[in-house]
């Protein structure tokens, strides 16, 4: 077990150096690494043209008021990566209620979210941050 | 009048065995004794992309060249709502110097207890057995190994860490097995060194992209024959580009198998998934 742990130590101190010599990034919050006002608006813009031609998850948006989701879903993102935003639209699980989707549908979102991202040529390691905070959200978003 | 037009739409677009609702490369790859894993170490995703509403199943081979023997293995898995795992898997492993091969069949169950690799707080777990059955025992027989099948079970804990390491993925597995397989069951089960049944695997990687990832592995193994049996390592990438198909190559150090020392050597590995 030492031998293991010693081993593993090592080896995942060397990835994380190679790792680390990759990154010299000196933004200050996520929402400004991701292109601050205009950069989420254009992945948000880019996110609801996804979902627009998506057979899979539209019907979950047929009834949604588009220019409602699109100004709630910008202030969200503002907010949930320090930008100077509060979102004071309604709670994930009062949205998501009664719509029953699936992790599968869900899964499929994230897709959509990450086409978005990287039609706006978002770095994949600051997709990864962004995902890392709407994640925790999922609970209040499937199955309900 | 709409949840019933949707529930419809929603069946009609599932067909069975298309299980596709998890996130890329989230499923890892195919462990050479069936189990969805790694290479060396099962881990606690279950094998294929079904969600918890779906099935999935999948078929890999793998092949490792090593100094002095060559081990192929070959099989499948059924993936039943996310909850369940069955696998099967045939090993043939070559003894070069004897121009002889060993066969072992490998049936496998992997039952998730708790959690989801990216979604939930604490890691995933999953409790999992693999019954192994030698069918040429002639040379466990001969290094005196007290039986010529065996059932490991192991609990393994796994989770992925979005954007950990600089902003890259993280993945960690920790495996507890209990075991009493000589070279995982090619050279038959327990003897008279009779070794620790506990022994503990580890994996790590971190994904470069969505789709390729550069990790370690490492696995504990008993020594029951006192044939000075090592632990096997290997650092592996897997490039998964899409939800059908899946490559692994991978780097094995597996010290001394039955008195050869050394053993080391290059390692594939294929998945698909239907």
């Amino acid at each position: 077990m030492p031998q293991l742990i010693q081993r593993l130590i090592t080896t995942s101190c060397l990835l994380f150096l190679l790792v680390g010599c990759a990154t010299h990034t000196a933004q200050n919050t996520l929402y400004d690494k991701l292109g601050g006002e205009a950069g989420v608006d254009a992945i948000v813009s880019s996110f609801i043209k996804q979902i627009g031609q998506d057979k899979q998850i539209f019907h979950y948006f047929a009834d949604a008021n588009i220019s409602r989701f699109r100004t709630h879903l910008t202030t969200h993102l503002c907010a949930i990566t320090d930008g100077p935003c509060k979102y004071v639209g309604d709670s994930m699980t009062d949205i998501h209620t009664g719509m029953k989707i699936t992790e599968k549908d869900f899964n499929h979102l994230v897709d959509l979210l990450i086409n978005a991202m990287n039609l706006q040529a978002i770095p994949h390691r600051i997709q990864n941050q962004l995902l890392a905070r709407l994640a925790p959200l999922r609970a209040s978003i499937i199955y309900i | 009048m709409f949840r019933t037009t949707m529930l419809v739409s929603i069946f009609i677009s599932t067909p069975l065995f298309a299980g596709d609702g998890k996130l890329l490369a989230t499923p890892g790859v195919s462990q050479v004794e069936g189990s969805g894993g790694g290479g060396l170490v099962p881990w606690a995703q279950l094998a294929g992309y079904a969600s918890q509403d779906e099935i999935a199943a999948n078929a890999f081979c793998s092949q490792a060249l090593v100094s002095d023997f060559r081990l192929r293995s070959c099989g499948a898995q059924l993936n039943l709502y996310d909850q369940v795992e069955v696998s099967v898997a045939q090993q043939n492993f070559r003894i070069n110097a004897l121009n002889t091969s060993i066969e072992q069949n490998i049936v496998g169950v992997k039952a998730r207890l708790y959690g989801d690799l990216v979604y939930s707080k604490w890691p995933m777990l999953s409790l999992g057995m693999q019954y192994k059955h030698l069918k040429d025992t002639a040379i466990a027989d001969l290094l005196g190994a007290k039986d010529t099948s065996g059932l490991d079970w192991y609990l393994a804990a796994s989770k992925l860490h979005l954007g950990a390491i600089a902003g890259y993925n993280l993945f960690w597995n920790v495996t507890a097995r209990r075991t009493e397989a000589n070279e995982m069951g090619i050279l038959g089960f327990g003897g008279p060194n009779q070794d620790n049944r506990l022994q503990w695997e580890a994996s790590t990687a971190i994904f470069f992209s969505r789709d390729l990832a550069l990790g370690v592995e490492y696995r504990q193994k008993p020594d029951n024959l006192g044939l000075k049996e090592d632990n096997w390592s290997d650092v592996f990438v897997a490039w998964l580009p899409n939800k059908s198909v899946s490559i692994t190559a991978a780097w094995l150090d597996l010290g001394t198998i039955a008195g050869n020392k050394n053993q080391k050597g290059p390692y594939v590995s294929m998945t698909g998934y239907f």
